[in-house]
C-alpha cells in the first residue's frame, strides 16, 4: 500500500494536526482506490498467467513476486504491458508463453494495475502515474 | 466430477519411500489397493519423457540441460526398485523420448536424433547420435517435440503451434482468428518421418493429420496399430471473450480431449473445440463462435474428453501382465496440472486410467494416482511440489511416471 509521505508526529498545533491527519487520510483512501482499481485490472487481464498470487507458471509465466522487473526501471515496465513480452531471459529462465500487448488498456488502468503490482506480490516499489505511462505511450508510437 | 470419486478398490495411501529433503511434509501419493510406488531416482532436473529397454535401463529426457547433459540413463542392478546407477549424455535439452528395436530416439525442440543401442540396452553413441529430422518449427510456445514410433519403420512428430487460437496477435482481446490458419502448414499438426533416414526435413516428411493445438502426450497404440493423442486445449476463453464465458465456463472448458487418428485427420483446431458437457464440437470465438454454436463437421470427434486445462503430457496404452487384467490395453494419462483455470481452484496433479476394450473406452476415466502436488488445494502451478509428466512401462510390465519439478522418477508396481 503506498503512503505518500506526510510527517504528523512534529506538529504541535491541534487543529494543524487534524488538517494534516485529514490531508493524510484522503490520499490514504485515494491510494486504496487506485489499488482496488489496480487489482480489478489485474484481475481481468494478467491474473489468468501471472496467477492469484503472482507466481506466474513454472517454465510458461515469469512470476512477478519480489520481482526486479516489476520493481525496476518504470519505463521497461510500462512497455511490457503496452507492447507485451516474449523471447527474452528473466531472471536466468527463458519463458514459452507469450506476453500479449495490452494497449487498449487506457493510461490510468495501467498505471493502476502497475501501482498495483509493485507494491503488493512482496513488492515495495513506488506508484506509476497516468502521465508516466502516457509519456511511455507516445514515445512507443 | 462425481466420475473421479468413481472408485472400484479401496484407496490405499502408498508413502513415497523419500522425501523432499528440503521439506517436512512427506509427498503422499495415493493409489488403488495392491499398487506400490518406489522413488525410483530423485532431483534429475526436468524429467520429461521416459523410455525402458526390454533389458530395463530406463531413459529420462530432460527440458533443460543438467550438469550440461539433457539424457538420463538410470539402471537398477539389485531390482531393488530404485536406480544405483546414474549416467548422463546429450548436450540437448528436449522432451521427447522413446526406444524402438535397437535404437533410442529423442528430440530437441527442432530436432530428432537417434542413438545405437547395445545388445544390454546401453547407448553405444553417447557423443555422437544420428541426425534423424531437422530444422522443425521452435518458436517457444509449444516447442516441445513429442515422439513415437509404429511397427512399420515409421517415427511420428508433434509439431505443435506456436499460438493459442491462431489470432491475428495472439492471446490478445479483440483479435481476430486467421482464416485459413497459415500456421497448419508447417505446425498444428503431427509429421510422419522414416525412423532410419538421416537429416530429413518438412519436405521429406509428411503431415500425418493436423488441426491439433499442442500435443505432448501421444503413444502407437499396438492394439489397433494406431496413434493415439492428447491435446492440450486452447486458454482464455473468458479472458478473451467475457462476453460469452464466465471464469466458471473458461476453467472447465475446452475439453482436453484424446483422439485416435488415422492418416489424414482433423481435430479441428483453431476453428472448433470440444465441449463435454454439451457434448459437441463448438465453433471458436475467434472464428465467430459464442460458445453455442457447433462447428468442425469435418473434424474428427475425440474419444475421451476430460476437464480443460490439466495438461495431459505423458500418455501410455498398457500391454503389461503385471497389473490386473482390466488395466491391459487401457490408457494412463499423466496430467501435469493446470493453470488456465485461474482464479477457480487448479485441477489435474494426477496419473488418470482410462479402461479400453479393442481401442475403445470401456468405462468412465478414474483417477489412478493422486497427489502429487504435495497439497489439498492449489490456487497456482508453482504451488505444486511435483507434477507428472512422462509415462512409461518396464518390462516387468511396472509403471515409471517422471515429474518434472523435483525431477523424481516414480516406479509403481502391483502384487496380489
Amino acid at each position: 500500500m503506498l503512503r505518500p509521505g506526510c510527517n504528523c508526529v512534529m506538529v504541535k498545533s491541534r487543529s494543524f494536526v487534524f488538517i494534516i491527519l485529514a490531508l493524510c487520510t484522503s490520499s490514504i483512501a485515494l491510494a486504496q482506490s487506485i489499488a482496488d482499481k489496480g487489482k480489478e485490472v489485474y484481475d481481468q487481464n494478467c491474473l489468468a498467467c501471472h496467477q492469484v498470487d503472482g507466481s506466474g507458471v513454472p517454465m510458461l509465466t515469469p512470476s512477478l513476486v519480489n520481482a526486479e522487473y516489476v520493481q525496476g526501471d518504470k519505463v521497461r515496465l510500462i512497455n511490457v504491458v503496452l507492447k507485451g513480452l516474449k523471447g527474452v531471459e528473466i531472471g536466468g529462465e527463458m519463458y514459452d508463453n507469450p506476453m500479449p500487448p495490452l494497449v487498449h488498456l487506457s493510461d490510468e488502468d495501467i498505471a493502476s494495475v502497475l501501482t498495483y503490482v509493485r507494491s503488493n506480490f512482496n513488492n515495495m516499489a513506488g506508484p506509476i502515474k497516468k502521465e508516466e505511462v502516457a509519456s511511455a505511450r507516445k514515445a512507443a508510437n | 466430477m462425481k466420475k473421479i470419486s468413481f472408485i472400484l478398490f479401496a484407496v490405499s495411501m502408498a508413502l513415497v519411500t523419500a522425501f523432499d529433503k528440503n521439506r517436512v511434509q512427506q509427498a503422499v501419493i495415493k493409489l488403488p489397493a495392491g499398487f506400490s510406488m518406489h522413488l525410483f531416482a530423485e532431483d534429475l532436473g526436468t524429467a520429461r519423457h521416459i523410455a525402458v529397454t526390454p533389458q530395463g535401463n530406463v531413459y529420462v529426457k530432460l527440458g533443460k540441460l543438467t550438469d550440461g547433459n539433457g539424457i538420463v540413463m538410470l539402471q537398477d542392478g539389485n531390482k531393488d526398485g530404485k536406480a544405483e546407477k546414474k549416467t548422463s549424455f546429450g548436450n540437448f535439452a528436449g522432451t521427447g523420448i522413446a526406444v524402438k528395436g535397437n535404437y533410442l530416439f529423442t528430440s530437441s525442440d527442432s530436432e530428432v536424433f537417434r542413438y545405437t543401442l547395445d545388445a544390454k540396452g546401453v547407448v553405444t553413441n553417447q557423443d555422437n547420435p544420428e541426425r534423424i529430422v531437422t530444422g522443425l518449427v521452435n518458436k517457444r510456445q509449444h516447442a516441445s517435440k513429442s515422439i513415437t514410433l509404429d511397427n512399420k519403420g515409421n517415427i511420428y512428430v508433434n509439431i505443435g503451434a506456436p499460438s493459442n487460437a491462431c489470432q491475428e496477435v495472439d492471446r490478445t482481446k479483440g483479435s481476430k482468428g486467421i482464416m485459413p490458419c497459415p500456421i497448419l502448414d508447417s505446425a498444428g499438426g503431427i509429421w510422419q518421418f522414416n525412423s532410419a533416414k538421416l537429416n530429413q526435413s518438412y519436405s521429406e516428411g509428411k503431415r500425418y493429420v493436423t488441426g491439433i493445438r499442442n500435443i505432448v502426450g501421444l503413444d502407437w497404440n499396438t492394439e489397433t496399430d494406431q496413434l493415439y493423442v492428447m491435446q492440450h486445449g486452447r486458454d482464455m476463453l473468458f479472458q478473451l471473450y467475457p462476453e460469452y464465458f464466465d471464469a466458471k465456463q473458461s476453467a472447465e472448458l475446452p475439453s482436453e480431449v484424446m483422439f485416435a487418428f488415422k492418416q489424414g485427420d482433423d481435430g479441428g483446431w483453431p476453428y472448433i473445440y470440444y465441449d463435454h458437457i454439451q457434448k459437441k464440437k463448438i465453433l471458436a470465438p475467434e472464428f465467430g463462435g459464442d460458445g453455442k454454436k457447433t462447428g468442425g463437421e469435418k473434424a474428427v470427434d475425440p474419444v475421451v474428453a476430460f476437464p480443460g486445462h490439466m495438461g495431459p503430457n505423458g500418455l501410455l496404452f498398457y500391454k503389461g501382465n503385471m497389473f490386473p487384467e482390466r488395466y491391459r490395453n487401457g490408457a494412463f494419462v499423466a496430467f501435469h496440472g493446470s493453470w488456465n483455470r485461474a482464479p477457480e481452484k487448479q485441477k489435474g496433479y494426477f496419473v488418470a486410467f482410462v479402461p479400453f476394450k479393442n481401442g475403445k473406452p470401456a468405462g468412465e476415466w478414474e483417477i489412478f494416482a493422486d497427489g502429487f502436488a504435495g497439497i489439498e488445494s492449489i490456487d497456482a502451478p508453482g504451488q505444486a511440489r511435483h507434477r507428472p509428466c512422462g509415462l512409461a512401462e518396464g518390462p516387468d510390465g511396472a509403471l515409471y511416471v517422471t515429474d518434472d519439478v523435483k525431477g523424481y522418477v516414480y516406479k509403481i508396481t502391483y502384487a496380489k
